[in-house]
Order: C-alpha cells, then structure tokens, then sequence
C-alpha cells in the first residue's frame, strides 16, 4: 500500500459533544485521511472533497439509506455499525423506535454497505472505541422523528386532513376525529418519496418509551438455534476454499517448496498459490485445503539474525520488554501539570515502580475469514468481519486494482472482535482472498485456522512504564511522575491522520485522572514493536490502569494509608467519581480489605480500582483468594457511570463481558514470542478465562447525566487493578507484570 | 462414501476417511450452525449431540460414527429438552457474539438429558464450553432455569 484514496469528512455539522475527549476524532478537520500505512497525497484529496463530497449528505440524515418499512410495517434498518455481542443493533431499534413510534422488535438490522450517509461518528465510519451509541444517538434519535414526520405528512396527504391532525401509536398513523388510521407499510412508499424535513421536534426524554429500558434483544433467538451467520457461514456458488501456512518469522517470504506437486496431487486439491509472506492451498472443501497447505514444505527467505527493528530469528518478548525498560530517549511530554520536579526534592518520602504488561491475542471464537468473488464486469464483492466498512473498500480496491465504488462490502455478523477487525495490514486475510479469486477465476473464501489465527493476529502491544511518586510528611502524593514506553495503534496504525507527537493509546488511562494531585509529569517514549499490534477491548486502558491503579495502591502503602480511603481524598474535587466509589462500596455492601476470613474458611482480600475510559467512569472491588498458587476471583462489583444509557440490561452485559476478559488478561493471557515466533498456536496453550475461573458480576449503573460515555469497553479496565490490589494483600508482595499466572502465589 | 445419520436424515458424504464430522456438517452438509472454534477439542463451539451425548465433532473423525444418531443445533428445537434449553436461553439473553452459543446450548441439553435437576458442580462439570464474551454466569441461569 502507498496510498489510499482519502475519505471525504461530509459531516459539517457540530462535532458531537464528548467525542472527541483526546481529539481522537476532533483531530480530523477538512478531508479526513486515513494513514494506513500510506503517505497521503493532499492534492488529490483536495480535489476529490470538492468533488463527490460536496453533493453528498449530512450523515444521518437520509431516511431512505437507513429505513426500509415494510408492508407489514416491520422495519429494515441499515445499520451504520456491525454486530459483534455488543447489542447495538438492538440500541439502534430502540432510539430510532422511539421517535419514529415503532416497537423495536419490528426491527431487523443489517450492517449498511459503504457509503457517506453512515459516517456518522463525527464524519468518520468505524464500529469501535466505544462510539456507536454516543456517537450516534442524537442522529439516530433524530433519523427516527424524521421518519415520523414523512409518514405523518403522507397520511396526511393520503387522508386529506391537516397534518397536526394526525397522531401515531406503534406503526399507525391515527386520525382520531374520524378514527381512520393507516399503517406506516401503508404509507411507506410515499413517505419515503417525501424530502425530508431537517427541523423536527424530539421527544421529551420522559416520555421514552423504549430509550432505557430493558428492551429484548433482537439477536437472541438466532445466536441461540444456529441461525445466525457469521463470515465464516457463508456459502457462494461454485466457490474455492483455500487454507494458508503463514511465514513463520513476520516479513519472511516463500522461496521453495519441495513437495508442490505432492500438495497438488491431494484430494480436492485445485492449486498452490504463493502469496505475500504465505502459501495458500485451494481445494474443494477447506478441510481438504487446510491438510493440503499443512503438507507443505516450504522454505522461507531469512529473518535478521537479531534486533528487534524486525521480527528477527532471536527476537523475543523478552527482549522487547528489555528494549522498552532500557529506553534513554528523554521522550516528549504527554502531560504537565505544577512543578513535580520541585516536589520531589521537597518530598518526605519517594516511592518508585516498573510495570509491564504482555502481548495479547483477541482469541475471538470466530477464526477470521474473507470471502472475495468478482464479477463479470470485473467489480468485487467481498464479505468478511470488518469494524470499518469503507476502509476496507478502499485496501480491497486498491489491492484488486478498481475504484472503491467497484468494490461492495457485505459485512456479516461478528463472533466476537474485540478490536480485532480493524484493518491490520498482513494479520487481515481479506487480501489473500482477492488474490487468490483474481489468479483462480473463482470465488475464494479464506479461512485461517486458529493456529495461523494465534500466529498471525494483531496483538495488543507489550508495555511497560515507570512511576515515581513524591510523598509529603502527612503521607499523601504530592507529586506523580511517569514515563509511558512504547507504540500504540493509534501511532501505528492512523499516525498520518492524528500527528500528534503523542500516541494517545499508550498513555490513555495514566493522563487525565481525577486525582487532586497537585504535581503531575507524563512522558511517552516511542519505541516501535516490529510485530503488528492493535486496538484490543480498552486499548491502552488495558494495561495502563493496572499500572496506575496498582501504583496508587503502592502509593497507599507507603503513606499509611487505606486504599479507598486514599482515593476518596484524592477525589476531593471530583464529585462525579466519588460518588461512584460510594455507589462501589454499597454495592459490595461495604469496603474491608482484609484479609478476612470468609464463611467457607477461605482467606480473602478485597482491592479497589478506579477508571475513566471512554468518556465513562467506573469503579470496580475484586475479592479475592488464593488457591492452588493462583488467584481465585469470587465476586467483581463494578459500578459503571455513562452519562445515561439506553438499554441498561444490555449495559450491564456488556460490562460483565468487559470485566471478564480484564479477569482473563489479568490471570492468564499472553502472547510469548521466542526465536522470533510465537509460541502458543491454540488455546492449549493461551489459556483463556472458562467458567471454573468466572467469578459472580454485580453491577450498578449510576446515570449522571453528564455526556454519554462508552459502554462496551469500559467495564475491562478496572478489573485487573482491583484483582492486583487484592492480590498483593494476600500476598504481601507487590506483582507488577502480568499475567499473575506466570508465578505462583502464596500467602503472607 | 461415509455414510451418516444427522437429524433423523441419511446423508452419503464424500470425504476422507478421517475427515472431521464437524467440516462434513458444516462443508457437506452446509449446516453451518455447528462452529469451528480452535479444532483440537479445546473451545467446544463444534459441540454436537452422539446419541445424545454432547462431543466436540471437530475431533470425531466420520469414518468412527457408524450408526450413531448425530444431532446437530439445526435440530435442537425439535427435542423438548432442547428447546427448553433455547427457551431459557432466549429468557435469560445469554449470548453475546453469539459465536459459542450452539455448542453451549448442545451441552446444556446434553447435561440436562443425563441429569434433569443438575447441582452447580453437575453444571461445572458439563458446561465446559469457551465463551470469549465471557457469558458464563448467564449460562449456568439459563441452564438452571432450563431445568427447573
């Protein structure tokens, strides 16, 4: 890839509000551009944002891109986000169903195909970062009355009696002098013929009907019989199934291979085709494929001998940590806040740390596939997991040699991502798929096994940072100091769009915090990983909150201080967080730390964590033993303050799901590489939370009011600090790398 | 020719001997609610009923099933045990992804035709299915409730 055809920013409205707390999406004014890996030509964007993008709508506006009614007045809705557990498919039946007067279970929601009108998280399409309900809310809340509003006005065209006449209830439009009323499949050919109006009214929130409610899940029944369909379900006629052997060092390319027509001769077997850092075998059936592209016996070109500048034959996540400990740049200063070197020479006490944490796999259930079948007239359809529709478009384009709009992307349903479907360059297989149609003449689907999966996933970066904290005579901080090391996606992965000289997922969850400490200092460091990292659930919260909130515990410590007691001073000034420690401790029906003795004669202890992630607060107690060596999780109480929700039983889910995979990452997970490869291929041997190890999950939501925050992250990030802070209770030691499961823990 | 029960159907298969029954079902047979998850019996989301009995197809090689009545998740519904489990499952809203869930719902009935009132450590024992979304919790519920 040299460069992508620049996307056009057609959103012209207002930014929406809470969006773009670190810029993250603010950043992009004018055309947007995403660096994937490119060097952007402005040129030629200048001249395309004046061209196509200056027709193009407003995103969320256009009824007729979104809403398909029925005659039987159910609701095709072409959603602008994709389904993967996180609910929102259901959010979005919800919030366009209450101002349009519709049932949300007379919806089905589909993800949309590319296009301007579904750009709406501030401009920009992406399913991820926690933004599809935030971001959308308000548009879809407006989408939906807009609708309302076309079929009022085509009754009353049809009707022949004065708009405000005209009411609705659930699908009808009433005439209630006459008592005539008309269905909106009734109506939804003229209505939708109807230009919309760009002025009309929203509900009063306490007139929802459905917005924060309990609202049943549109998905339940076909995720529980089978039914529903995935990437890697489907089926295209007359369609090849190819299996690949990746390169076994990143960046290494197929020279030999000795036993081709071996491979060639198996069963169903149809071709062997090189491509970039694999071969790929095509046959009937991908079992058959599968065996054949493991018969084979290739010999790859030569990784470095060393350095971690490549994915060299010596390179390791050891020597990676190693690198990132004995960086010496001085960095470039995330945040400033006071004087923190006056502090620390005036400190009574300073209290130092390293914490690292490891490389992660997504692990998501679903093996990643990639569908790819041209057309006779040479254009492309392509099906496949994707959080990033018209990003993808435009790598396939550019990958098959057409325009993106001879490119239509289908995006099914997700089994699990986690952050894994962004696009990741090498470890997305959905260019293999077109290569592999364009040499064969045929459909192809390719389907990574869970071996090549867990040897060619996009992992969660291996970090490390350091913490020194002044502490004045009364043993509270009075000054914090951290250098954050590392590379992030965001640096990586859209650093030509965000030029900040700071990766904001390497320091987000160390920045910002609530805490009245009065002296801050925050340094990144950039050293780049040679393999190919990613957004995972959380992104840098995942590891920097099990940093800062263990340290803060080591803080506690030193002082003589209590942890939650510690916290509720600091938060002296920050209402809203505070009041969610209190809603915590409540819910765990009160704070002790332990170690106490539980009533089935386990020695237990309890930690406490705070976060703020994607623009929500949380606040989370772990309780926890130890058994066997290792840490046994009872109960996880977390408190969650978004904003304001929509479907709260959907919320609560979600941040049981996040909350269980932080559990996972903070007993189990991690990606070791030696020798330049990795090392666990299945999980056999990368472990994965099971049920033994899931703990009970009480959760409160707490509705401030204040601008909507993210749901399906921010219950994760809490989660391995509060396990940590009871850890090191029982322990008596300190553990400041993970996984906890890397050593045996005894009792004080 | 591998010859196969699946649902209360014959079918005649054309696959290797020591092909998976999972990518016969799936491949073959385009049944595709059984799912591939890691193939090496770990994650359980191949979950299929043998007689009743839940075993993970990505480790059942066709040639090794004879006669043994196959029933996979497209079936389940029509066995009363199973769709109370569904029934529960729906209730409860155990999925997330959804990815897992027909080999959940396959070994929880599979549990629950061996076990009708199952303890906690009965469920322990079965449901020892991967879930990433990390459903647990909502699983044991729902399989509790399938079996009151």
């Amino acid at each position: 890839m040299t460069d992508l055809t620049p996307l056009h920013r057609t959103d012209r409205g207002e930014p929406i509000r809470n969006l773009s707390r670190r810029g993250f999406l603010g950043a992009a004014s004018g055309a947007l551009f995403l660096g994937i890996g490119m060097r952007l030509d402005p040129a030629a964007a200048q001249t395309r944002a004046e061209g196509p993008a200056a027709v193009a709508p407003k995103p969320g506006t256009r009824v007729a891109a979104f809403l398909e009614i029925g005659p039987d007045s159910r609701v095709r809705l072409l959603s602008p986000f994709v389904e993967g557990g996180q609910g929102i498919n259901t959010g979005l039946a919800q919030t366009i169903g209450e101002e349009l007067d519709l049932d949300p279970a007379r919806f089905t929601v589909e993800c949309a195909p590319p296009g301007p009108d579904y750009a709406v998280v501030n401009g920009l399409r992406m399913t991820g970062g926690s933004f599809s309900t935030r971001s959308s809310f308000e548009a879809m809340r407006r989408l939906g009355a807009t609708a309302r509003e076309m079929l009022l006005r085509a009754a009353a065209a049809r009707l022949a009696v004065p708009q405000d006449s005209l009411t609705t209830d659930d699908g009808r439009v009433i005439h209630a002098a006459t008592g005539r009323s008309l269905d909106y499949g009734a109506l939804a050919a003229a209505a939708l013929a109807l230009q919309p109006r760009d002025d009309v009214a929203l509900k009063d929130r306490k007139d929802f009907r459905w917005i924060g409610k309990p609202v049943a899940r549109l998905d339940m029944r076909d995720k529980s019989t089978g039914r529903a369909a995935y990437s890697i379900d489907l089926r295209i006629d007359g369609m090849l199934h190819a299996a690949v052997q990746h390169a076994p060092h990143l960046g290494t390319e197929p020279e030999a291979i000795a036993n081709e027509a071996a491979v060639r001769a198996m069963p169903g077997v149809q071709a062997v085709q090189r491509l970039p850092g694999a071969v790929a075998v095509l046959a009937d059936t991908w079992w058959r494929a599968r065996k054949g592209a493991e018969a084979l016996q290739v010999t790859w070109t030569k990784p470095l001998p060393e350095g971690i500048a490549t994915v060299s034959a010596s390179f390791s996540s050891a020597s990676m940590l190693a690198a990132l400990k004995g960086a010496t740049e001085p960095g470039v200063p995330a945040e400033q806040v006071g004087d923190a070197a006056t502090a620390f020479q005036a400190a009574a006490q300073v209290v130092e740390a390293e914490y690292d944490a490891p490389y992660l796999a997504h692990a998501q259930l679903e093996p990643p596939s990639a569908v790819a079948r041209f057309a006779e007239d040479g254009s492309l359809d392509l099906w496949l997991p994707n959080q990033m529709p018209e990003l993808f478009q435009q790598v396939a384009a550019k990958t098959a040699g057409l325009q993106p709009d001879q490119v239509r992307i289908h995006s099914p349903l997700l089994g699990g991502f986690f952050g894994r479907h962004f696009y990741y360059g090498s470890a997305t297989p959905f260019p293999q798929a077109i290569l592999l149609a364009k040499a064969t003449g045929k459909p192809v689907r390719v389907l990574w096994s869970r071996e090549e999966e867990f040897g060619m996933d996009a992992l969660r970066p291996l970090s490390f940072a350091r913490f020194r904290a002044a502490l004045g005579p009364d043993g509270m901080p009075v000054a914090l100091e951290i250098r954050a090391v590392g590379e992030g996606p965001i640096g990586r992965w859209f650093g030509a769009l965000f030029k900040s000289p700071v990766d904001s997922s390497v320091v987000e969850g160390l920045d910002q915090k609530p805490y009245a400490i009065p002296n801050r200092t925050l340094t990144y460091v950039k050293v780049p990983h040679p393999v190919t990292i990613a957004f995972w659930r959380s992104v840098g919260h995942s590891m920097n909150d099990f940093f800062y909130e263990s340290f803060l515990d080591e803080v506690a410590q030193a002082g003589g201080k209590d942890p939650l007691a510690l916290r509720l001073a600091l938060l002296k000034d920050s209402p809203r967080q505070r009041t969610l420690l209190n809603a915590v401790t409540d819910l765990a029906g009160g704070w002790k730390r332990g170690p106490f003795a539980a009533a089935d004669g386990t020695r237990r202890a309890r930690g406490v964590s705070m976060a703020s992630p994607f623009g929500s607060e949380t606040a989370t107690i772990a309780e926890v033993s130890l058994k066997d060596g290792e840490a046994r999780v009872h109960d996880l109480w977390i408190a969650i303050d978004p904003g304001a929700v929509v479907n709260p039983a959907i919320v609560k889910r979600q941040v049981e799901s996040a909350a269980a995979l932080g559990l996972s990452s903070a007993l189990l997970e991690q990606v070791v590489y030696e020798g330049g490869q990795r090392q666990a291929r299945n999980f056999d041997a990368y472990p994965i939370l099971d049920r033994d190890r899931m703990p009970r999950v009480h959760v409160t939501i707490v509705e401030s009011g204040a601008p909507m925050g993210g749901i399906g992250e921010p219950g994760l990030p809490g989660v391995p600090p509060a396990v940590v802070n009871a850890v090191a209770v029982l322990t008596g030691q300190r553990p400041r790398s993970l996984p906890l499961g890397k050593a045996r823990l005894s009792g004080a | 020719m591998v010859q196969l029960s699946v649902n209360g159907h014959p079918y005649e298969v054309e696959a290797e001997p020591d092909t998976p029954l999972l990518f016969v079902l799936r491949d073959s047979l385009g049944m595709t609610g059984t799912k591939y998850g890691c193939g090496i019996g770990q994650c359980g989301a191949c979950t299929v009923l043998l007689d009743g009995q839940a075993i993970r197809s990505c480790q059942i090689p066709v040639e090794s099933i004879g006669a043994q009545a196959i029933t996979t998740i497209e079936a389940i519904e029509r066995d009363a045990v199973g769709a109370r489990v569904v029934a529960a499952w729906i209730g409860i809203e155990v999925p997330q992804c959804g990815y897992c869930q027909s080999g959940q719902v396959m070994a929880a009935t599979s549990l629950l035709k061996q076990t009708p009132k199952p303890s906690d450590a009965d469920i322990a024992g079965a449901m020892t299915n991967l879930c990433r979304c990390g459903t647990y919790n909502a699983i044991a519920a729902a399989v509790r409730q399938a079996a009151a």
